[in-house]
């Protein structure tokens, strides 16, 4: 295969038209030949700044090596020396601003495809039959992992390498946290990826028990002083869906991207035989600009929706991932951008019929060094739909923070957490979203992994 | 696995089941809830605990068919599992967190409402073991959809009544408690749990009569646990999440016509005649005041 040392291999993607009706996977990842091709344009850095932009600084040029020698079995062993989901990393990792956004090879033109190349590792492993290695002794200790998410996954992975007897405990009856209940199939299929990850790590000696809402089915003081862990680790996620406080915002055809999203991905009502119901809007409305926005935007749209996005700042501030925004225009998705709602209207039997929006324009920079949107007066128009899915954000969950003593919060009621993943109660570390606020995958695994490490230092030391 | 080790069938379409839950079980207390599932395919369905019995590991509901996922439970034997059940979920009632000496001093009058008299009956039974018995209403459309009524007995100051006065007070709950009212007791409290219209109702009337009413929602959950927010309702004008911050509130100060607008959400003519063909009717009713 020729290669243009200047420009990525393309990677293959349904066509927009066909998967906007469709609930596939959009991107169809590398092949053999477009993988081995793709290595082959990595300059193996001597000082590769690619592995400094990872939060869990995976050795991008090792693994990329392997792969353009054909040695998969060896590229994915140098990643599972990083990262306990890479099917899933490579999937969802915003690579433009991480590992990609330093690579090299974009001073002059096109950035390396690591996320394409370590997906292609991680999906042919799997194909391979290929399993993380467990090499550890057995500890006598036990610790409990509180969520199934990112974070839960990736600290109860390395400690269970360590030799450690790792229980984790989810809420949900489904273990996988948002890569389950958040992400949607056609970005992150769950039952060739998701569950397969989740089952590398069980195999690494890992127990999962589903439907334990910590904080209420037993508290973290339980598990430590009741049911014999040594340590704890809080992974429990971001929490409480914000809402925007304007009026009609309670009408009938008004959700939270979370539920939106729970419904069709956890309990699966994008399919025609599932029990549980899910709207399928006419013209839906849906109000943010981040990952979780572009989700149900796109969801909404496989449902049989006209959609628009509506975003109060402009594209050059949209927090989604670039590829998210790409694939979201493609299939037909309309940016409002640079708008906010400021009423959702309603009909005479209470579902949402339009909704009134007002233009912003940028003013000065705010505490996040953004341009802070302000409204242009007189600048209201109206939008008619019959749903609005609103993903501004969440709030923590106080669950566990309200239950267990002598775990501090902070203003923004995260849990407090040092580098370490160590909080202010003894044998009790957390990680993710729970206490950065909502970010994204690799952060939580970056958080859980240094909590793992931390966990082992604390035991071992006791 | 949640194994059913006693079902019961209260009246036409109301079943009670006592189910292994451990965890559930040990933390449990009188005005929380818990999500069961069926199967590996079923709805997430929040239902109010109605006993609990740590020691044994068990769990009481009682629910009442009214679409096909509670369809689908109720042919569910006594040896067969639950996929799921995950709980205690929500607040308890707040009695349970005022002192002893304070509580013995209250008037309280219950009031139970069709399927809501099994969480009633949780919340007596827990205060009659604090040395308190208290007055409550027990409303049925009926005579024979009248359930638990020797439980509820032995716990409380029982009165019933009928909307066709087939049994006890002629009337509903509202009538019945100005019935009590006219008769010389006065209450500082009133505790409603029913259908949401009941609730209403009551609501309407002690605030009239310048008696505190605690009622318990039951909106539209999914995971019942803070994250979807589909069980907002609105409470003295601020949202509120009835999985984390209820599922009790302050009656007086919840939006009902809201709450119950929001209810019809998924009401949808399938289900409606999904039920008409399975039952013949699409209405089970019990609270009294719809027609």
């Amino acid at each position: 295969m020729a290669i243009d040392m200047m420009k990525k291999v393309p990677v293959r993607e349904q066509d927009p038209k066909v998967r906007a009706k469709n609930f596939e996977e959009v991107c169809l990842g590398y092949n053999k030949e477009e993988a081995e091709a793709e290595a082959q344009r990595c300059l193996n850095c001597r000082n590769p700044l690619c592995v400094k932009g990872c939060p869990v600084s995976i050795d991008i040029p090792g693994f990329i090596a392997r792969v353009k020698e054909g040695d998969v079995a060896g590229a994915y062993e140098v990643i599972s020396r990083a990262s306990a989901l890479p099917a899933v990393c490579g999937r969802v990792c915003p690579q433009e601003s991480q590992c990609e956004g330093k690579c090299v090879r974009g001073i002059k033109g096109e950035v390396v495809s690591i996320g394409k190349l370590e997906r292609y590792v991680a999906d042919t492993a799997k194909e391979l039959g290929l399993k993380p290695a467990v090499t550890a002794e057995k500890k006598n200790k036990r610790v409990a992992v509180i969520g199934s998410g990112p974070s839960g996954l990736t600290c109860a992975g390395d400690l269970a390498k360590m030799g450690y007897d790792v229980t984790i405990f989810e809420a949900l009856h489904k273990a996988g946290g948002v890569l389950v209940y958040g992400i949607p199939e056609f970005r992150l299929p769950k039952d060739a990826v998701v569950e397969k990850e989740i089952e590398n790590v069980k195999a690494l000696g890992v127990k999962i028990e589903t439907d334990v809402v910590i904080g209420k089915s037993t508290t973290v003081d339980g598990l430590l002083k009741e049911e014999g862990f040594d340590a704890v680790f809080i992974g429990s996620g971001a929490g409480l869906p914000r809402f925007m406080n304007i009026p009609g915002e309670q009408a009938m055809g008004v959700f939270s991207a979370n539920e939106y999203l729970t419904r069709s991905n956890l309990m699966k009502s994008f399919r025609d035989d599932s029990r549980t119901p899910i709207m399928k809007a006419k013209k839906a409305v849906i109000v943010g600009g981040g990952n979780v926005a572009m989700d149900a935007a796109r969801t909404a749209l496989r449902l049989g929706a006209e959609v628009h996005i509506v975003y109060r700042r402009s594209e050059a501030e949209l927090p989604a991932r670039a590829e998210e925004v790409e694939h979201a225009k493609q299939e037909g998705i309309i940016f409002d951008l640079l708008t906010n709602p400021v009423e959702i209207h309603t009909d005479e039997k209470g579902w949402v019929s339009g909704i009134t929006c007002i233009r912003m324009e940028l003013g000065e920079p705010d505490a996040s060094g953004r341009r802070s949107p302000v409204p242009v007066a007189g600048s209201e128009f109206d939008i008619e739909c019959d749903c609005v899915i609103m993903a501004l954000g969440t709030s923590p969950n106080p669950l566990i923070s309200s239950t267990t003593k002598e775990l501090e919060i902070n203003r923004r009621r995260c849990i407090v957490a040092d580098e370490n993943g160590r909080t202010t109660k003894e044998g009790v570390y957390a990680g993710g979203d729970a206490v950065t606020g909502a970010a994204t995958v690799i952060l939580a695994m970056g958080a859980g992994r240094a909590a793992a490490k931390g966990i082992d230092e604390y035991l071992s030391a006791k | 696995m949640f194994r059913i080790l006693k079902k019961e069938c209260l009246a036409p379409n109301i079943y009670l089941m006592d189910v292994e839950a451990p965890r559930t079980a040990k933390h449990a207390l009188p005005g929380q809830f818990l999500i069961v599932r069926t199967d590996a395919e079923g709805e997430r369905i929040p239902l109010t605990i109605c006993d609990y019995d740590s020691e044994a590991g068990t769990v009481q509901i009682v629910f009442q068919v009214i679409g096909g996922e509670t369809y689908r439970m109720s042919q569910l034997n006594e040896g067969d599992c639950f996929a799921d059940v995950v709980g205690p979920l929500g607040r308890p009632s707040d009695l349970t967190e005022i002192p002893l000496d304070e509580l013995k001093k209250m008037k309280i009058c219950f009031i139970a409402g069709g399927v809501g008299t099994a969480p009633v009956y949780c919340q007596l039974k827990w205060l009659k073991k604090q040395g308190v018995t208290v007055d409550c209403i027990q409303g049925a459309r009926t005579k024979d959809i009248i359930i638990l009524e020797k439980e509820m007995s032995e716990v409380s100051d029982l009165h019933i009544c009928t909307d066709d006065g087939s049994y006890g007070i002629a009337g509903n709950v509202c009538v019945a408690l100005q019935k009590l009212i006219d008769e010389g007791k006065t209450f500082d409290r009133v505790v409603a749990i029913g259908p949401m219209i009941m609730m209403k109702f009551v609501c309407q009337l002690t605030k009239e009569l310048g008696i505190e009413t605690i009622v318990s929602m039951n909106p539209i959950m999914v995971d019942g646990t803070g994250m979807c927010g589909a069980c907002r309702l609105m409470v003295d004008g601020q949202v509120k999440f009835a999985c984390v911050d209820g599922p009790e509130f302050d009656g007086h100060k919840v939006d009902f016509a809201q709450a119950m607008q929001r209810m019809a959400q998924y009401k949808t003519e399938e289900g409606r005649l999904y039920l008409a063909a399975k039952e013949g009717s699409t209405h089970h009713g019990g609270c009294g005041n719809c027609n």
